[in-house]
């Protein structure tokens, strides 16, 4: 009998996976994770060095030119993976670089909180040399002297296996003083966060890396020019630093191939999805797949429902309906639909969810998340969920959806310091533009008074 | 303290806290890491924590003595973050799962049996001192929601009837 309930507690133990077996990846279609095993057993320096693994490495250090690893990075446009699809290559040649500059910081985001989004947590449990080995790349574009993994504080796995994977690459020649007899000097320390979503936002990050709040800094300086204590310092995403091994091995152009006709933006991505489906799950297809390919992959709806609206990245992108299944997923074509497409993992909303009671759960995510540095998001965000509040109980009053809209363009792009309440604004003002109906309902139907009418 | 002492307001952290000895030096480990001595601030609260469970008022100033940095900075920073605990809590943290994904499969379902099976809600710990309930910002387990975490382990997806096998192994 206790044996039977081991067995059903392991069988609701979370682990990380990917829905795609050995069989269907390969090294030319799957850069990011060809390597992994069926097994799920973590990716080992012996194992990673069978396949491929630290060649780009070898290549690079022999090559000693940091512009062309730039350049080439440049070419492929490989688009931040953390959410924004900044192009890394670009951001790497804004680092201030010379020989009278003191050498900077390289630092991995890994503080992947972003509701709906869990693709760096497999990278990191299975397979942690691609990320070693894109992190000496980048260092070596940016002549940084140390990088950091900066990691969410729940991921327990992750840390433990980053730990030791550090640890083989140092004993391997991969990490520390003279790295495989190049002369270039790049170790790596593991940080783990306590917890605050605003800390994936990259100045916040070298706030808390600094061991301060994670308040965000003002830009410019970007971080590039003056980073942690001060010095140039480059934050990139886990999935965009483990592009870069397969992009300096076999090419922009390569890069630029993967993704075929369906995308101008190159190369391929971890898409995922969650919400009322199958299966849900991870992949890595080329970018510009679209979500229709996604939800087929994963089974569809779950117990025959009906799709009634979804976020294509993650909790700070807008809603987009049925009718956008068919629009290749890439940061181009989903930004020109009023969406971004965040992380690229795709959260499925059933017919019968009340947007209503949704958006509320974002908001107060979003509220409880803000650092409370500038006013519109500390005091915006709890005022927008509680009229969310009310609206979900049938209690809204009359000029409630007008106040919403009001808040959320008070918290828009431009009003505040950081990303997080325009991120928080974003599913606000689409649910509010697809599903106003729904707010409508929230409303009493209580009389207005003639004395409580606005000045304006 | 002794018997004939005055009594006085006891400000934040004046009484003695000693660091455990290894925990001081995984500190001053840590700190190495860093430009700042400062950036060993988060993970020395963590090595305290998990010592004692929680963060003590007294701890604070142990910490900033050995950053050499103002107790309301460490303070500050033990405030801000979900992870640390300012208060005592339970032998174990059940950390649940509120985001979007697990708010649209179940999550309120989960919830409600947990705060029927332990008799606490948010923020509280069970008489016995086994369990303390939080809520927690996404886990990154959406593909396994609804997910809680409890001390180390992620669970995911967990329907109201594997609670009690789940709780069974955290005595």
């Amino acid at each position: 009998m206790s044996q039977f309930i081991a067995s059903q507690r392991d069988s609701v133990r979370y682990r990380s996976r990917l829905m795609q077996t050995e069989a269907e990846r390969h090294p030319e279609t799957h850069p990011l994770t060809w390597r992994l095993r069926d097994d799920g057993e973590v990716v080992w320096l012996e194992e990673y060095l069978s396949k491929d693994g630290y060649r780009s490495v070898r290549k690079a250090l022999a090559d000693s030119d940091p512009q062309a690893i730039i350049a080439t990075m440049k070419d492929a446009n490989v688009g931040g993976r953390g959410g924004g699809g900044f192009s890394a290559g670009l951001k790497w040649s804004l680092t201030l670089q010379g020989d009278d500059m003191p050498r900077g910081y390289l630092i991995c985001n890994a503080d992947e909180m972003e509701p709906g989004t869990f693709k760096d947590r497999l990278l990191m449990e299975h397979q942690p040399h691609l990320l070693i080995e894109g992190m000496i790349l980048a260092a070596l574009a940016n002549n940084s002297c140390f990088g950091y993994i900066f990691l969410r504080g729940e991921y327990v796995t992750a840390a433990r296996v980053l730990n030791r994977a550090l640890e083989e690459a140092r004993a391997g020649g991969w990490l520390g003083a003279d790295i495989n007899g190049s002369g270039f000097d790049f170790d790596i320390a593991l940080h783990t966060g306590a917890g605050r979503y605003i800390c994936g936002e990259e100045t916040a990050l070298i706030n808390s890396l600094e061991g301060r709040r994670a308040n965000p800094r003002t830009k410019p300086p970007f971080p590039g020019q003056s980073g942690a204590w001060g010095k140039p310092s480059v934050v990139n995403n886990v999935e965009t630093l483990c592009n870069a091994p397969g992009v300096i091995l076999h090419g922009a152009d390569w890069y630029q191939g993967l993704s075929g006709d369906r995308s101008e933006n190159g190369g391929s991505k971890l898409y995922g999805i969650s919400g009322l489906v199958e299966k849900p799950g991870l992949w890595e297809l080329p970018m510009g797949t679209t979500g229709g390919e996604i939800l087929d992959r994963a089974g569809g709806m779950r117990n025959g429902r009906q799709l009634k609206a979804w976020l294509p990245g993650g909790a700070s992108t807008g809603f987009l309906l049925p009718e956008h299944l068919d629009m290749p997923l890439d940061f181009d074509t989903v930004g020109k639909e009023g969406s971004r497409l965040g992380t690229g993992l795709l959260t499925i909303v059933p017919q019968e969810q009340s947007i209503v009671a949704l958006v509320r759960n974002l908001e107060e995510f979003f509220a409880r998340e803000s650092c409370g540095w500038c006013t519109p998001c500390r005091d915006g965000l709890p005022w927008t969920a509680k009229v969310l509040r009310a609206l979900e109980l049938g209690q809204g009053e009359d000029g409630d959806i007008e106040l919403l809209e009001k808040l959320a363009a008070d918290c828009g792009p431009a009003q505040t310091f950081c990303a997080h309440a325009p991120g928080a604004a974003m599913p606000l003002k689409t649910a509010l533009k697809h599903f106003r109906h729904e707010f409508e309902a929230g409303v009493s139907a209580r009389p207005v008074k003639a004395a409580e009418g606005q000045a304006d | 303290m002794m018997a004939d002492t005055p009594q006085t307001t006891v400000l934040i952290g004046s009484d003695g806290f000693d660091l455990d000895p290894s925990d001081e030096t995984s500190i001053i480990e840590e700190m190495a890491h860093y430009e700042q001595p400062q950036a060993a601030c988060i993970e020395a609260l963590k090595i305290v924590q998990r010592r004692h469970g929680w963060v003590p008022d007294s701890a604070i100033t142990a910490i900033a003595r050995l950053l050499g940095i103002g107790p309301g900075e460490v303070e500050g920073v033990a405030t801000f973050y979900s992870l640390i605990f300012r208060q005592p809590v339970g032998r174990h943290v059940v950390l649940v799962c509120d985001s979007s994904a697990c708010f649209l499969t179940g999550f309120q379902e989960l919830r409600q049996a947990l705060v029927a099976q332990l008799g606490i809600d948010y923020g509280q710990t069970t008489e016995d001192g086994r369990f303390t309930l939080l809520p927690v910002c996404c886990l990154g387990a959406c593909d396994g929601a609804p997910a809680l975490m409890i001390d180390d382990d992620t669970y995911g997806p967990v329907s109201p009837e594997d609670l009690p096998g789940v709780l069974e192994d955290y005595p």
